[in-house]
């Protein structure tokens, strides 16, 4: 009895760990994985030239991903514009000012914003944001299809939000409520106390939720495809369309075995994404791991 | 060193006097509060005098923490709580809605039962209610911040660190700089939550120390479940049990000859 | 002064009042369409029939098999996130509890980890199946998403387990349990209205994800009886659909988002539902 109970702690013991560590792993196996793919295509054009170069012609064999960065870094900094307000002062109102049954009825509505599919959002996008956009172009005396720069950042924002959203609200929520009081006797209107105490006092936390946010819309893939226009272009204004990274690789799929290293290059691009992204999570969560410990 | 107050510029004398110097200070009719079907607070009636130290004694949850929070309705931050009544200081009525609250508060200054520094340095915390105020004059900020930090006695271990982060004091030092934050904003009555209950006796002892030094210019309401602080500082105690007020009186005739049993069993619990 | 302090409180009060209830705005707006457009083209067909020949020039038939290869895959997958997921959230909080930094720094690459987006997971998978020779298949879309939702499974049910005081391993232990048993069946059963919760969210993200199974699981008109076999899913069939140049293909790309959303609103408010109900019989 004693001796089946050992080797079955040894068994569930090991098993666990086992667990662990191949799910800890993982970024590392998928790192060596992608650049095992994006190996060659290294080997014959050195990394800043594909990085830098904007010329694009697979069949051609010139890889130059600039044009897909540049999109995926306008649509990613437009949606930024329209989510980091947002989700500051929603933030702000559920966990200072808003009524009970308000932030009882908001948790619900935030999961499922968070749970929806992001094809659902694409949809959505097509039907509603593209003609908007469309129409605005044409307001402002430009022509565009309304599938652009601008939908893609529209829609991605209202992807981003709840999960910026999510984050500053665990932040704010660890302010203790003797500071606000503290502030508030000392004659602050309740506004200035959040200023102070709320807000400054929680920078690193903000910046954290505002960095991951960007993250997180930076590798959004089939919403943004749907509204973005997908032309190989750097685009020069909202109505533009653009190319984002994420699209390039899932839009190809189909033909990357067809064409001499354009498997390469995208795995090439995976790689990218995944390293710029799992960079920028690392530096923002060490953030914030470090000033919860405080 | 020249004595600071020798320094204090004319015209600017108005702002760092205590504002209703020479009222009743504080009255309290007809208050109820309730949480849910909660009755916190039953009908508390009760006169805060002026320049003396107004003990709350009574066990934890009796509801003298509640009845502070009403005092300068931080009660406003608990969304479940439900206030009615009347608290009056000179001819405002605290507890009426159209009442400018951040002038009321700066009236009272708030010391709780844990410090809770402002995530700003030293010299940031203390201005902190000036520059609320309005008050722009560096000269007179920096005067104010020296004046206040040697009133609790922090300035000679602080001064060569001003623009540290407050949190870098400890624990007693950051009680005592609450209290230089909240005696520069001019207050009349301070409202004091178990001050104490956080620190070291050491610290306790030089807050306590103060306490008895400053009531001079101000009225004190002190809330403590300590039965042996209450009859070292009190000069007028109001005795709480379970939302009522059970008595209230001078300390040496309620901790003489207590008329309730509940007064009576807990000072015997309390020695 | 005083009136410009109140009238800039007012303001952004008001301001944040706004975004907050816009939120609830946005999501009521977005459903709102789907339903409106979607609910003419849908029918009991489009649940109960795969397509039919000419299905995607307006023929006949239904998204049955996008339903059901998302539910495999979905499932498949949450089963191996849970075989996985499991046990490593348990050794987290039960063997490394002396360990809180390690506890910490473990956490920390878990959250990191679940910031990868999923188009990567999905490339990757791409590059596993070719190196094993694999076709896009059932079994080559779950273990895609068993990867993409694994951390999401430790991490969520990781929550939980770390708010179960210390003072119940020590008890267990004291009873002389093994570390193991402590593990499975007293830290387990405490937080098993996370690990309910954990399950839905897995599963609910593993149904809607769309990226990772492009590459991976294929798509097919039948509905897959082998792991080996291609499999459709829900998200791409909406894609597909939409991209389609006639009109009745699009209005069953709609009415295929409203099956998709029913889903997704579903699970969330089981989700919701169940870990209430589980976490009453907890201590607290």
């Amino acid at each position: 009895m004693q001796f089946k109970r050992q080797i079955a702690d040894r068994l569930y013991g090991s098993w666990m760990i086992v667990s662990l560590a191949t799910i800890l792993a993982l970024p590392l196996v998928i790192g060596v994985g992608l650049y095992i793919k994006a190996a060659p295509m290294l080997e014959n054009v050195s990394f800043f030239s594909l990085i830098f170069s904007s010329e694009w012609a697979p069949s051609a064999g010139n890889f130059g991903f600039r044009p897909f960065i540049a999109g995926s870094v306008h649509v990613t900094l437009l949606s930024f514009l329209f989510t980091a307000p947002v989700c500051l002062l929603a933030a702000i109102y559920l966990t200072q000012f808003s009524t009970r049954t308000l932030v009882k009825i908001m948790h619900p509505v935030i999961d499922v914003l968070a749970g929806l599919p992001s094809v659902i959002y694409g949809v959505w996008g097509i039907l509603i944001i593209v003609p908007l956009v469309a129409g605005a172009a044409a307001f402002f005396g430009t022509a565009s299809s309304g599938y652009s720069v601008l939908s893609g950042g529209i829609v991605l924002a209202v992807m981003c939000i709840p999960y910026t959203l999510n984050m500053l609200i665990e932040v704010f929520n660890t302010v203790p409520s003797g500071l606000k009081e503290a502030s508030l006797s000392l004659g602050a209107t309740r506004w200035e106390a959040v200023k102070h105490v709320v807000i400054r006092g929680n920078y690193p936390g903000i910046i954290s939720a505002f960095g991951l946010g960007i993250a997180k819309a930076f590798g959004e893939t089939i919403a943004v495809m749907m509204v973005v226009g997908n032309v190989v272009k750097v685009p020069g204004s909202p109505f533009d369309a653009a190319y984002p990274l994420p699209a390039l690789i899932a839009n190809n799929y189909g033909e990357m075995l067809s064409i001499p290293m354009y498997d390469s290059a995208l795995m090439f691009a995976a790689l990218l994404l995944l390293m710029i992204i799992l960079f920028i999570n690392l530096f923002f969560r060490y953030l914030i791991h470090k000033t919860k410990r405080q | 060193m020249k004595s600071p107050d020798t320094e204090m510029p004319e015209s600017l004398v108005e702002i760092l006097t205590p504002s209703v110097a020479g009222r009743p200070a504080l009255k309290v009719s007809n208050l109820n509060v309730h949480a849910g079907n909660h009755h916190i607070l039953k009908n508390i009636n009760l006169e805060i005098p002026e320049n003396r130290i107004t003990v709350l004694l009574g066990p934890s949850g009796c509801g003298k923490t509640t009845l502070l929070k009403c005092m300068n309705r931080l009660t406003d931050l608990y969304r479940e709580l439900e206030v009615t009544g009347s608290i009056t200081i000179g001819d405002d009525d605290i507890l009426n809605s159209t009442t400018d609250l951040p002038a009321l508060r700066q009236r009272m200054g708030l010391l709780s039962q844990r410090p809770y520094p402002l995530p700003v340095s030293i010299f940031k915390n203390v201005s902190y209610g000036l520059k609320l105020k309005g008050v722009r004059d560096k000269r007179l900020i920096a005067f104010s911040v020296e004046k206040h930090l040697r009133e609790v006695g922090l300035w000679e271990e602080v001064k060569g660190r001003l623009n540290a982060p407050a949190t870098s004091l400890s624990i007693g030092q950051q009680q005592r700089l609450c209290l230089a934050r909240g005696l520069a904003v001019k207050p009349a009555i301070i409202l004091a939550d178990e001050p104490t209950s956080a620190l070291d006796p050491t610290s306790s002892k030089i807050i306590e120390n103060l306490f008895r030094e400053i009531k001079k210019h101000y009225t004190i309401v002190l809330v403590t479940h300590v039965l042996r602080q209450a009859i070292r500082l009190a000069d007028h105690v109001i005795f709480m049990h379970d939302g009522e007020i059970i008595e209230q009186g001078n300390p040496g005739e309620l901790f003489e000859n207590a008329r309730s049993d509940k007064l009576r069993a807990y000072l015997i619990d309390g020695n | 002064m005083k009136r410009i302090k109140r009238v800039e409180e007012k303001f952004y009060i008001g301001l944040s009042a706004l975004m907050t209830y816009s939120l609830i705005a946005v999501l009521a707006f977005i459903i709102l369409v789907i339903f409106v457009k979607g609910f003419g083209a849908l029918s009991w067909d489009m649940v109960v029939k795969v397509p039919k020949g000419g299905y995607y020039y307006g023929g006949e038939g239904g998204v049955l098999n996008a339903i059901a290869g998302s539910l495999y895959i979905a499932l498949g997958a949450t089963l191996i996130a849970i075989v996985i997921g499991m046990p490593a959230a348990l050794y987290l909080n039960v063997h490394l509890i002396r360990y809180r930094r390690t506890q910490n720094t473990i956490r920390y690459f878990l959250d990191a980890l679940w910031g990868i987006p999923s188009i990567v997971y999905g490339a990757f998978g791409f590059t596993l199946m070719l190196f094993f020779g694999m076709n896009a298949s059932l079994l080559a879309g779950i273990i895609t998403v068993a990867l993409l939702i694994s951390p999401i499974m430790v991490r969520t049910f990781d929550e939980v387990l770390s708010t179960i005081p210390k003072g119940l391993h020590e008890a267990s232990l004291a009873l002389g349990s093994t570390r193991s048993e402590t593990a499975f069946r007293i830290i387990f059963k405490q937080g098993f209205s996370g690990f309910i919760t954990a399950i839905l969210l897995s599963f609910g993200r593993g149904i809607g994800d769309a990226a990772s199974v492009l590459f991976t699981a294929g798509y097919t008109d039948n509905i897959p009886v082998n792991l080996d076999e291609p499999a459709a899913t829900l998200p791409l069939a909406i894609f597909f659909q939409l991209g389609s140049p006639i009109p009745e293909v699009r209005d069953r790309a709609y009415a295929s988002a409203i099956i998709l959303t029913v889903i997704i609103l579903s699970i969330s408010l089981g989700a919701r539902f169940l870990s209430k109900r589980y976490s009453k019989t907890n201590l607290k």
